[in-house]
């Protein structure tokens, strides 16, 4: 039976010949990611436990991975004691893919997973964060799933009663234009499916667009992926991905990816050609509340927000700097930059990149989620505004429900940082 | 029956249920207090527990949108809450099975607050409207954890079968 690149992950997971959507299956989990939320995660595990007679015992430590991300360093008391909850029950249990708060190996855990090369093609990836759908930039079927679920997998190894979900193919054509890219066709597509519109759905991306981006913008794209309410987002495995996970990440051993059949069944295609985008902006309050930059522009900012496991890796970066350059954030407007992780910040020190945008008055943060959910640092004071490259924009979401979030990529944010209105980059 | 304490609109996501800066909160027990906390009116009336248990929040569509924290449903659970929607995001929705808040999908609904309605095994009756609503019937995937009680007790039946 021809099948879609979702259902083959799970047919194999589950060791079945063949599964359609609709059918219930039990996959098993190749791995499963948590970042400080483990510690409730700990809780719901040792409750999984009481009464059974049986010592609390993960299923196979090796394919669990920690990540802290959300509160780094941690903000209060409360975190640093979850954080040391964690650590302590981390390195009790021999979970090696823990990554702590540190320079050189910490960041995003959307991040530091394909760094490492802990995702491959064809994998079931879990993670108690919804954003986990990144990893279907790697060929993963990849999905986010509750503390409780979690619990469930590193007890048992495989996800309960999982239904295979239908697939949406979203078939990209055409070149970006200049300043146009990942993240402007990813809010373009939002739009067009609206927050729910791919809601219990795989989007599954192809095209001659897809198959020329480079790995980062294909996260970007599976990444947000969620925001249309996708249960995965996924970029079948090709040469692009086994470049990343060979020059990137250092894998050696073989990378075998997940084609579609030809004659897969997807409920409905979506075709998009980009030639003639231009840069998208999501608007208060909802992710789907998508205009092209020319109904907003010269909307006054007082922040400006560039990182997140959305945009914060090197290109991202790159194209910040590049606007920002030899020219200076706006008066009235304060720019936060937080790469996405470690090895980025060190990347972008030795481009130069962190230079050009502290020399431009951007602040460079530590690597990890930063303001992006409000949780933590660069609150936003009532009425102000903030034009971010994150992921969401709902009403409160970077600390303040009197404040508004715009969102864009990192090319409108840099250019709007010089004038402190948000700013078409293509007509500077 | 029960009264329908608050009624929502579209897209509520999970920032609105449970604000990311009480995500350091974690034990079930200690999340209610932070339930629509930027909704200051409705979170004071809920911690002083004017609600009976089985008061029902209403929904439109994509309830419980955004991040995957489990927050968003234990922080309700804990007023016995129950959610009608007219659909509900995917993580919520799994989220809510596996904590055993109580979810009811009935994609026309239509409902305000103060309104009765009586919740059966397939259809939602407003009371007060006199207007009947169905719901969407819990796939038997999702109703075998409903009806262990939630997923820890689901988990500790297949883990003492298979270890």
């Amino acid at each position: 039976m021809a099948m879609t690149v979702a259902e083959k992950i799970l047919a194999r997971a589950a060791g079945l010949p063949s599964v359609a959507a609709g059918d219930v299956v039990e996959p098993k989990v190749d791995l499963a990611m948590s970042h400080e939320n483990a510690a409730l995660v700990i809780n719901q595990f040792q409750e999984v436990f009481e009464g059974t007679g049986l010592e609390p015992t993960i299923w196979d430590p090796s394919r669990v991975a920690i990540i802290f991300d959300h509160r780094v360093p941690a903000e209060s008391p409360k975190t640093a004691t979850n954080q040391k909850k964690v650590r302590e029950f981390a390195a009790a249990n021999g979970i090696a893919k823990f990554h702590d708060i540190r320079g050189d190996t910490g960041g995003i855990c959307h991040q530091i997973l394909p760094e490492f090369g802990y995702v491959r093609p064809g994998y079931v990836v879990v993670g108690t964060d919804s954003h986990t759908t990144s990893h279907g930039a790697l060929g993963a079927f990849s999905f986010g799933i509750g503390a409780t679920e979690m619990a469930s997998v590193w007890s048992l190894g495989f996800a309960v009663n999982i239904e295979v979900p239908e697939t949406i193919k979203v078939v990209v054509s055409g070149e970006f234009p200049p300043f146009v890219g990942a993240k402007d066709l990813i809010l373009n597509v939002i739009g067009t499916l609206t927050a729910q519109g791919a809601n219990y759905k795989v989007l599954e991306f192809h095209g001659e667009t897809i198959r020329r981006m480079s790995t980062s913008g294909r996260i970007a794209i599976c990444n947000m992926s969620v925001e249309a309410g996708a249960t995965s987002g996924i970029v079948p495995g090709d040469e692009e991905t086994v470049r990343y996970l060979r020059e990137e990440s250092g894998v050696t051993d073989p990378i075998p990816c997940v084609r579609p059949d030809a004659d897969a069944q997807y409920i409905r295609t979506v075709a998009v050609d980009v030639s003639s985008l231009v840069p998208q902006i999501a608007c208060p309050h909802t992710v789907d509340n998508v205009k092209p930059i020319s109904a907003v522009q010269g909307t006054r900012v007082q922040q400006i927000v560039i990182g997140s496991c959305t945009n914060g890796r090197l290109d991202d970066l790159a194209m910040a700097a590049g606007i920002l350059r030899g020219k200076k954030v706006a008066q009235g407007t304060r720019m936060l930059v937080f790469p996405a992780s470690g090895r980025i910040f060190a990347q972008a020190l030795e481009q130069g990149y962190v230079q050009d945008l502290m020399r431009a008055g951007a602040v460079v943060m530590n690597a990890g989620c930063g303001p992006c959910l409000g949780v933590h640092e660069g609150a936003l004071g009532d009425n102000e505004t903030a034009l971010s490259t994150t992921n969401r924009n709902f009403k409160g979401r970077m600390g303040n429900p009197k404040s508004e979030v715009y969102l864009c990529s990192p090319a409108v944010a840099a250019a709007s940082a010089i004038t402190g209105v948000i700013t078409d980059p293509r007509i500077r | 029956m029960a009264k329908v304490i608050i009624a929502l609109g579209n897209d509520i996501s999970t920032d609105d249920i449970y604000p990311g800066r009480f995500m350091a909160t974690v034990l079930p027990s200690e999340t209610p207090q932070f339930a629509f906390s930027d909704r200051t009116d409705f979170n004071a009336r809920l911690r002083a527990r004017e609600f009976p248990a089985g008061s029902i929040i209403v929904g439109g569509e994509n309830f419980g949108c955004g991040s995957s924290r489990e927050q968003a449903c234990s922080t309700l659970k804990g007023y016995d809450l129950t959610i009608v929607a007219r659909s509900i995001s995917r993580i919520f929705l799994q989220n809510s099975i596996n904590l055993g808040l109580k979810v009811v999908l009935c994609p026309t609904m239509e409902a305000s607050e103060g309104d009765e309605l009586e919740i059966t095994e397939t259809s939602v009756m407003n009371k007060t409207s006199g207007k009947a609503f169905a719901q969407v019937k819990m796939p038997a995937s999702r109703k075998g954890i409903m009806d262990a009680g939630g997923l820890i007790p689901y988990t500790r039946t297949l883990l003492k079968a298979r270890r």
